[in-house]
């Protein structure tokens, strides 16, 4: 294929254009008789001039250089990068569903209404939570209005001191900045190296200071919190509550419940474990579920249910108030409703054995050539170190996968392991692309022996070299100037 | 089997004799007994395409979704070119993550740098972010912006800004101790007189919407010189579309741009998933939230795109970053790039100026039928507000019976505005249309 390295802007010639309008039919006066002059605009607004075929052919073409689930694995840890079902595309766009204004009236969107208080619903099952909102926009923005909550909770209790939430060393960098903009002063503690919560780390901060804990379960490790239980009770003990960030919801669905390990407040990512698109960043969705304990102080409107109609509740005295506009990411929580109606309960489970089958066998597989972070049955996830080499880093391993047509894992996190290599398979892979990555992982390794250059000047096969990083950062070009 | 699931009994097998076990329970053994969950989820059978789609037309069947809108008030029914949503549809593009490895995700990178570039041009800015949830966050993210930068805890904001975007705001700024002080109205506009006695040297950041929520197109320059302390930040909330017929914020000062671009590609979608936009001066870039994409080249010197100043962001400075936010709504940003490419330099002008026109013909419709008078007399783009002599509540039951989306009750959110209807008129409304709804509301 011929090479392709033009912006949108390169391509735009005067006169051409790209869209049609209905006839304007209407009476008009001179838009600067009605509009003072001071507020109209000075000059031409600058975007392109292109026809619709050159935007479909440059879009398309910017396709072409980018890799997507579909285009081939992704074994990106932490973010269960799983297939995304084309049903679920499908339903988000039947009109009857999605073309409604969200000011409609109740009566008119009972369709819609349903939907979500049935997702709230199944989520809630699935989580053990009583209750579900759905919502906020993306993980980072459930885990601050679940902050709030907890926070709310605590003023009225006339528990103004309580400012402290602890964060395990081994967290989600939105953790930790989650709870900077909600107003709370973070605690760090270290993890076991196990990857466990140090327990004895954590009894230093039982104290009337205490707001909360936020952890994720299976660890950011991919492990299974063993001692969870008794974590809760200390941290409930001490007056605190317990935030689970459910980034790794997918390792655990029908098999144990954040709502029974004592979690009082938690998000989901409906763009990992219930297979709506990443989108290239976005747009995802991250319902929060609660005990009733907290029910009260859930954002505004709460979707409820009387008789046979579904109603928007804004009257709720001590909710924390708004946090997005409207409802919620209502198309993707669409395509997570189709997801969770198309597998049931059944097949959830099965998605969560399947994922941590599958984390496991590679896991088997890559042991005699890698060394494991820590050795132990893993959730649906596993983390390799940094093997020991003169030259070879984690970066140059991950690059060398490029040419071996896969993403690669996440890498340097968790922070807590050198040179982390974070895979997490998914349950939607073959044994044959398992078989495929571990080969080549097995083969990168043979050339670190043999010719290392080949993986320090990787990738060769991408569309790209390496990127000077360094360039974009110092000469903030973030805009075309032509 | 289920279809998303490839791994065969056999494989199954295969695969546990590798690991070294006997049963999948095995695997689940690190979970405390007591912990194990015993009974099966509660959600009912899996379903086949079929009947997923026989449900989903039974849901549909619950909606009203066929209506003529005429209703807007933050969400807005423009004309959406097909291509669009053909080729944000194209699964490299949403089926990717965020663009981490540059060498492989160079689609995604650069049409997030055009869009930067697009969102920057319409708003006279230096760049913007690669997106943000709504324009209601965006605004909220803004006036933390503000607040960091100047130290202050005081944000003022105009009562012609969206009420569901100051609630938001509200709701952000409680939790870090930022006081917000309102600004009142002057016959539909920020007061000037109100403005000029709330702002001082404790306040971090202004924010007014242009055109304001009831449509009306607000004096930036007039509000950028009230504003006399250097530091204090002048946060425009804008429309995008209006951009094509109006001065940028960029000209009237502003130091930071925000709105929601929902208009281009997103469609009504019930409320979401939306785009917020936000756009700032070279000065404040790195207090901006959010990904920036930045050209650069490879190491053979070829022009290329990549993430970049993410020392500012949350998976590197953690605890110190200004915002939160991760995933952000990438693959919407792409839908408002290329709806923002096929219409061009021409099509933004237009549509622009359909909406211009259509509204105001509209307005002189409804005011002819004498039941209606117009609320504030003063330039507006898109959208009205009339006030009616009959109760919202009995115009909007007659309109929904007719099939028609009427005008938005702003007596919901200022309790001065009694069947005070927010009409909405955009270029895919035609003059029948157009007519029938003020037949309809003349009638009652």
């Amino acid at each position: 294929m011929k090479e392709y390295n033009k912006l949108i802007f390169e391509i735009s010639k005067r006169g051409r254009k790209g869209y049609s309008l209905p006839e304007l039919e209407v009476e008009t006066t001179p838009v600067d008789l009605l509009i003072p002059n001071n507020l109209i605009k000075t000059r031409e607004v600058e975007l392109p001039e292109v026809s619709e075929n050159d935007v479909v052919r440059h879009y398309t073409r910017l396709s072409n250089r980018n890799f997507g689930l579909d285009t081939g694995f992704y074994p990106l840890g932490s973010c269960t990068m799983k297939y995304n079902p084309k049903i679920n595309e499908a339903v988000a766009r039947n009109p009857q569903m999605i073309n409604l204004h969200p000011h409609q009236r109740e009566d008119s969107v009972q369709g819609a209404l349903e939907m979500m208080y049935d997702t709230g619903r199944y989520l809630a099952e699935i989580s053990g939570m009583d209750e579900v909102c759905l919502q906020p926009a993306a993980g980072s923005h459930g885990e601050m209005t679940g902050l709030m909550m907890i926070k709310a909770y605590h003023e009225k209790n006339g528990d103004f001191k309580r400012k402290n939430i602890i964060v395990p060393d081994s967290a989600h960098g939105t953790n930790p900045s989650t709870a900077q903009v909600v107003g709370f002063d973070i605690i760090e503690v270290k993890s076991t190296p196990g990857g466990d919560v140090d327990i004895e780390a954590l009894k230093e901060h039982l104290n009337e200071n205490l707001a909360g804990l936020m952890l994720t379960n299976p660890s950011t490790l991919g492990l299974f919190e063993s001692n969870i239980e008794e974590i809760a009770e200390l941290i409930h003990g001490a007056g605190g509550l317990l935030y689970y960030d459910g980034a790794n919801m997918n390792a655990i669905m029908g098999k144990a419940r954040p709502g029974d390990m004592g979690f009082d407040v938690m998000h989901f990512n409906l763009h990992k474990t219930f297979t709506t698109p990443h989108g290239g960043g976005g747009p995802g969705a991250g319902p929060i579920g609660f005990k009733s304990r907290l029910s009260e102080y859930q954002p505004v409107p709460v979707i409820g249910k009387t008789e046979d109609r579904y109603t928007l509740d804004y009257e709720r005295g001590d909710s924390i108030g708004k946090v997005r506009s409207f409802y919620g990411n209502y198309g993707v929580i669409l395509r997570a409703y189709a997801y969770i109606l198309t597998m049931g309960g059944r097949g959830l489970t099965k998605a969560s054995e399947t994922a941590v089958l599958n984390a496991n066998y590679m896991m088997a597989k890559l042991k005699p050539h890698y060394p494991i972070a820590v050795d132990r049955v893993c959730k649906h996830e596993f983390i390799l170190r940094e093997p020991e080499h003169e030259s070879v880093t984690t970066l140059d391993i991950a690059k060398r996968l490029l040419d071996f047509g896969y993403h690669p894992p996440t890498v340097y996190f968790p922070l807590i392991i050198k040179g982390a290599m974070m895979i997490e398979p998914t349950e939607t892979e073959s044994k044959e692309t398992m078989d495929d990555f571990i080969e080549a992982m097995i083969a990168i390794k043979g050339e670190m022996e043999t010719e290392p250059h080949v993986i320090l000047s990787a990738p060769q096969n991408a569309l790209i070299k390496r990127v000077d990083e360094a360039k974009a950062a110092r000469d903030i070009v973030v805009t075309h100037a032509g | 089997m289920f279809r998303y699931l490839p791994v065969t009994d056999e494989d199954r097998k295969e695969m546990m004799d590798e690991i070294g076990i006997r049963s999948i329970d095995e695997l689940f053994n690190d979970i405390p007994e007591t912990l194990r969950q015993k009974e099966a989820l509660k959600i009912g059978n899996p379903m086949s395409e079929v009947e997923l789609n026989r449900k989903i037309d039974e849901l549909g069947g619950k909606n009203r979704s066929n209506l003529t809108c005429f209703r807007g008030a933050g969400a807005y029914d423009h004309y959406i070119p097909a291509a669009v949503d053909h080729l944000i549809s194209r699964s490299e593009f949403y089926t990717a993550y965020t663009p981490y490895q540059p060498e492989i995700s160079q689609g995604t990178l650069q049409s997030i740098f055009e869009y930067q570039t697009m969102i920057a041009r319409l708003t006279g800015m230096f760049t913007s972010n690669a997106s943000m949830y709504d324009g209601a966050t965006a605004t909220a993210e803004a006036a933390m912006m503000a607040t960091v930068d100047t130290k202050r805890k005081e944000i003022v904001v105009s009562k012609s800004v969206n009420p569901e975007t100051r609630r938001v705001l509200d709701t952000y700024c409680r939790f870090r101790d930022i006081n917000v002080v309102e600004v009142e109205l002057d016959e539909g506009v920020t007061s000037a007189e109100d403005l000029k006695s709330k702002i001082s040297d404790k306040t971090a950041g202004v924010i007014v919407q242009s055109p304001n929520f009831f449509g009306i197109i607000e004096e930036l320059d007039d509000i950028r010189e009230a504003i006399t302390d250097k530091k204090t930040k002048y946060i425009v909330y804008t429309d995008l579309i209006a951009l094509g017929i109006l001065k940028t914020p960029g000209e009237s000062g502003a130091d930071i741009v925000v709105g929601d671009a929902q208009s281009f590609g997103c469609g009504l979608a019930y409320g979401g998933p939306y785009l917020g936009f936000m756009a700032t001066t070279k000065k404040l870039i790195r207090k901006m939230p959010g990904r920036i994409v930045g050209e650069s080249i490879d190491q053979d010197g070829k022009r290329c795109y990549v993430l970049t100043l993410q020392a500012r962001e949350q998976h590197i400075r953690r605890y110190k970053a200004t915002s939160n936010i991760c995933s952000n709504h990438a693959l919407n940003a792409l839908g408002a790039t290329i709806h923002m490419s096929l219409l061009g330099k021409k099509g933004l002008e237009e549509m622009a100026t359909q909406c211009f026109h259509k509204a105001n013909y509209a307005m002189k419709r409804i005011v002819e039928t004498g039941k209606y008078k117009l609320k504030y007399n003063r330039p507006f783009f898109r959208e009205f507000a009339v006030e009616g002599i009959s109760s919202f509540d009995l115009v909007d039951e007659k309109l929904m019976d007719a099939g028609i989306l009427g005008g938005y009750h702003l007596g919901a959110d200022y309790s001065d505005l009694e069947n005070t209807s927010l009409i909405c008129v955009t270029e895919k409304r035609s003059r029948s249309e157009i007519d029938e709804l003020a037949k309809r509301m003349g009638e009652i």
